[in-house]
C-alpha cells in the first residue's frame, strides 16, 4: 500500500528526515516510536502533504501513485487520513456540517452522488453505533471549546466516518487519561479491516497495550534505526531510547 | 513564499455596462444645478428650498478626515449630479420601460418583469439617478403599504414625506449627508401604517451605470404604531478606472411597538487589484426608535466599494426600545473600510446589541468604529458589543475603535473583541479531510460570520455566503 524510500525532508532549511525507508501493507498496523525531535510528527505531516515541509530526496508511493505529487486534498480523497496531534478549531461550523462537506468532497472525487443532510445523518448514525459512541459532538462547532481529550476523540470519530485506507494517528494518546485512551483505542480496533492499514505515531508504549502493532519502528535523528515486532515497544519502555541510538551509531 | 501570500482576484462579476442613451446635467455643483435637478423632477417649492438650505450649509463645511481611510481629494465640480436613461415620458407600467433596462436588472439577477418576479419580494430598481420600476405596487396598496420611488412619493404623498424627511438625519448632519440633501435624485420611500405587518419583503436595487456620475439616493422608511417591515438593499456598478462617489442617506422611523429590519448586501465595484477605480461609498444611515417598545435592526454585508465610510446607527428614544447592528465587512486587495455603528440610548431600559465581523485579506484595511452613548435619562440601559476581526495573509490590517460614553450609572455595558487569523494549519486541516483550499477558506469565513448571516432573510443569507466566497476567491492560493 505504502512504500517510503530514502525520504529526506526539511523545514525552513533544517533537515529533519534523513533517509526514511518504510513499507506498509494492507491489514497491518505499524507503530513509529522515538524520542522528542526525532521526526515522527514530521513524517506524519509529510505523508498528509503539509506545505511547510520540503521533501529534498526520496520517494513515497501510495497504491502505485506518487504520493508526493498529490495535493493534500487529493491524498485525503484517495484514502489517506491524518489524526492530528493538535486538531484545529473552526468557529461556527458544526461537526456534522464539516463531516458532510468532507464526505461529499471525497464522494464527488470518486464520481459518487453527494449525500444530502438526511442520508448523511443515517450514515453518521450507523458509524457512531459501530464504534459505540453517541452523537453529542455532532452539533458542536468543530473542536471549539473541546477539551484535549475531546479533540482527540473527535479525530477518531472523523476517521470512522471517512473510512480511510491508510490512517496515520499522530500522538493521539497524548493528553488522554487512561479511560479516554481505552475508548479511543477500542474505536481504532473496531475500524481495522484487512484492506486498510494504520500507522500509529507515539512516544509511549501504553497506547500499544490497546492497539497491538504488527511492527514497531524506532525513529531517531530522522532515520528508522531499529524495527521489530510488538515486543520491541516493551523493551523501549523498559530501557529507553539511548541503547537503540548507541546500537545504531 | 507561502501559499497564503499568493493573491489573485477573481474579476468582478457585475462590471459590465448597459449601452443606453442617458440624459445628464452638466458636471459640477451650484445652486443652478440644484434648481435644474429639482425642476427635472417636478418638485414642489418646499423641497427645492430644503435642498438649497442644505447646499448653502454644505459649502461652509469641510470634508471629514477622521476616518481611517486614505484617498486623493475629490473634485466635486467634476461629478455629474444627475443621470437618467433618456425617455420621452414616464413609464406608466412595465410594458413602457425600456427593455434594455429590464435586461440590465435581469442580468443582475433582479427580475422585475411580470413573469419572473421574486416571490414574496417587492423590488424598486434604481438605475443611476432614477427609479426604473417598482414591483407589486398593487398588492402592497391593498395592505395599505406605500412603497414608491422617492420622487413619486414626493408627488403623491407630499405631507408624509415632508413630515419625516430630515427628521432623523438633518440636512446639516455631516458633510456627505448635507451633499446628499442638496442633490439627492431618487431612492425609495416606504410607509407601513398602524398595525400593519408588511406582507412581503421590500427591496431596492441600486445600479450605477453612467460614467463620472455620482449616485445620491435617499431612502425613507416609516413604520407606524405596531407596524412591521423588512427591507433589503442591494447594489452594484460597472468596472471603471476612475472612482465614483456614492453618498446616500437612509432614514428609518419606528413609532410605538413598531419594528424595522433593514438588511444590506453591498457589492459596489471595489476597484482592481492595484486599487484603481471603485466606488467611494460614503453613506449616512440612521434609525430612530421614536416610540416605546420599538425596534430597529441593521444587518449589513459589505463586500464591495474601494472605500466604505458607513455607520448605521439607532437613536433609542422610546422607553424599552431596541437597536441592533449585525455587520460583516470584507476587504480584499486595496479596499478600505471604516464602518461600525452608533447607538444613542435616550429612553429608559433601552437595549442595543452590536455584532461586528471584519475580514481583511490582501493589502486591505478594515476598521470597526462604534459609538455607544448612554444619556442621563437612560436608566437601566444595556449594551452588548462584540467585535471580531479575521486576517487572511500578513499584509492587511484590522483596527477597532470603540467609543463608550456612559452618563447614567445604572447602565450595563459589555464589550468583547477578538482577532484571529486564518492560518495555513486551519486550511491544511480542512484539506486533509478532502476539502479544497478555496472551500476551506469559504467554510472558515462563513463559520466566522454565522451570527450575522442568521439575521439575514433566508434567500439573502445564501446570496451573502456566495458573495463572500467570490470576494475572497484567490485570497488564499
Amino acid at each position: 500500500m505504502l512504500q517510503i524510500n530514502n525520504l529526506h525532508a526539511s523545514v525552513e532549511g533544517n533537515e529533519i528526515l534523513r533517509g526514511v525507508d518504510l513499507t506498509v501493507n494492507a491489514g497491518e498496523v505499524h507503530a513509529i516510536m522515538g524520542p522528542n525531535g526525532s521526526g515522527k510528527s514530521t513524517l506524519a505531516q509529510i505523508l498528509a502533504g503539509h506545505p511547510a515541509y520540503e521533501v529534498t530526496e526520496g520517494s513515497v508511493t501510495y497504491e502505485g501513485r506518487d504520493l508526493l505529487d498529490m495535493d493534500p486534498e487529493e491524498r485525503a480523497r484517495a484514502g489517506v487520513f491524518l489524526a492530528f496531534q493538535y486538531p484545529v478549531e473552526i468557529r461556527g461550523i458544526t461537526n456534522a456540517y464539516f463531516l458532510r462537506a468532507a464526505v461529499n468532497a471525497t464522494r464527488k472525487a470518486r464520481g459518487l452522488d453527494e449525500l444530502d443532510t438526511i442520508d448523511f445523518l443515517d450514515v453518521l448514525d450507523e458509524k457512531l453505533k459501530s464504534i459505540g459512541w453517541d452523537d453529542s459532538f455532532m452539533n458542536r462547532p468543530v473542536n471549539e471549546g473541546f477539551s484535549g481529550g475531546e479533540k482527540k476523540r473527535n479525530e477518531i470519530l472523523q476517521m470512522a466516518v471517512l473510512e480511510p485506507k491508510l490512517a496515520i494517528l499522530d500522538e493521539t494518546d497524548s493528553g488522554l487519561d487512561i479511560d479516554a485512551l481505552k475508548t479511543v483505542a477500542e474505536a481504532v480496533n473496531k475500524l481495522r479491516r484487512p484492506d486498510n492499514a494504520t500507522i500509529v505515531v507515539t512516544h509511549y508504549q501504553r497506547l500499544l497495550n490497546y492497539i497491538t502493532p504488527d511492527f514497531v519502528h524506532v525513529l531517531a535523528s530522522g532515520k528508522i534505526v531499529k524495527s521489530g515486532g510488538k515486543e520491541l515497544a516493551l523493551e523501549l519502555e523498559a530501557r529507553g531510547y539511548d541503547w537503540v541510538k548507541d546500537e545504531a551509531a | 513564499m507561502t501559499s497564503i501570500e499568493t493573491h489573485v482576484t477573481q474579476p468582478y462579476k457585475y462590471g459590465w455596462t448597459t449601452d443606453i442613451e442617458s440624459e445628464t446635467v452638466p458636471a459640477g455643483l451650484s445652486e443652478d444645478i440644484i434648481r435644474l435637478i429639482s425642476a427635472k423632477k417636478g418638485e414642489p417649492e418646499w423641497l427645492l428650498e430644503w435642498r438649497l438650505k442644505a447646499y448653502r450649509h454644505w459649502v461652509t463645511m469641510t470634508e471629514p478626515t477622521w476616518a481611517n481611510v486614505k484617498y486623493p481629494p475629490i473634485d466635486y465640480q467634476a461629478i455629474h449630479y444627475y443621470a437618467a436613461p433618456r425617455r420621452d415620458k414616464a413609464a406608466k407600467s412595465l410594458d413602457e420601460v425600456d427593455p434594455k433596462l429590464l435586461e440590465t436588472f435581469e442580468k443582475l439577477g433582479i427580475p422585475i418583469s411580470e413573469q419572473k418576479r421574486l416571490a414574496g419580494v417587492a423590488v424598486d430598481a434604481v438605475f443611476d439617478s432614477v427609479s426604473v420600476a417598482t414591483t407589486f405596487k398593487e398588492t402592497l396598496k391593498e395592505a395599505g403599504v406605500i412603497f414608491l420611488p422617492f420622487s413619486e412619493a414626493v408627488r403623491e404623498h407630499p405631507d408624509l414625506v415632508r413630515r419625516y424627511l430630515g427628521s432623523v438625519v438633518p440636512y446639516n448632519d455631516n458633510y456627505f449627508a448635507a451633499l446628499n440633501s442638496a442633490v439627492f435624485t431618487d431612492g425609495s420611500f416606504a410607509y407601513v401604517p398602524k398595525g400593519v405587518r408588511c406582507p412581503m419583503e421590500l427591496s431596492t436595487y441600486f445600479r450605477i451605470n453612467a460614467m463620472a456620475t455620482g449616485q445620491f439616493e435617499r431612502t425613507l422608511i416609516v413604520a407606524e404604531e405596531g407596524a412591521y417591515v423588512s427591507y433589503l438593499e442591494g447594489c452594484s456598478a460597472p468596472m471603471r478606472d476612475e472612482n465614483q462617489l456614492h453618498a446616500a442617506v437612509v432614514e428609518l422611523v419606528a413609532l410605538d411597538d413598531a419594528q424595522i429590519k433593514y438588511s444590506t448586501v453591498q457589492n459596489w465595484y471595489p476597484g482592481d487589484e492595484e486599487g484603481k477605480g471603485g466606488i467611494y461609498n460614503f453613506v449616512t444611515k440612521r434609525g430612530k426608535c421614536a416610540g416605546v417598545n420599538s425596534k430597529i435592526s441593521w444587518t449589513q454585508v459589505e463586500t464591495g466599494s474601494a472605500i466604505t465610510w458607513k455607520y448605521p446607527g439607532c437613536i433609542l428614544q422610546g422607553d424599552n426600545s431596541i437597536g441592533e447592528f449585525y455587520s460583516v465587512a470584507v476587504t480584499n486587495n486595496r479596499q478600505q473600510a471604516d464602518t461600525g455603528t452608533k447607538m444613542i440610548h435616550i429612553g429608559k431600559n433601552t437595549r442595543s446589541t452590536i455584532v461586528s465581523k471584519g475580514i481583511s485579506a490582501g493589502k486591505s484595511q478594515n476598521t470597526y468604529r462604534g459609538q455607544v452613548k448612554i444619556m442621563k435619562g437612560a436608566a437601566g440601559a444595556r449594551n452588548y458589543s462584540q467585535c471580531d476581526s479575521m486576517l487572511i495573509g500578513d499584509q492587511c490590517g484590522a483596527h477597532t475603535f470603540p467609543y463608550i460614553d456612559v452618563r447614567n450609572s445604572t447602565a450595563i455595558m459589555e464589550h468583547e473583541a477578538s482577532t484571529s487569523k486564518i492560518g495555513e494549519d486551519q486550511i491544511f486541516y480542512c484539506q486533509q479531510r478532502g476539502l479544497s483550499a478555496e472551500d476551506a477558506v469559504s467554510m472558515i469565513v462563513n463559520g466566522f460570520c454565522k451570527e450575522v448571516f442568521k439575521e439575514l432573510p433566508m434567500e439573502f443569507a445564501v446570496e451573502a455566503q456566495n458573495l463572500l466566497g467570490i470576494s475572497l476567491e484567490g485570497s488564499v492560493g
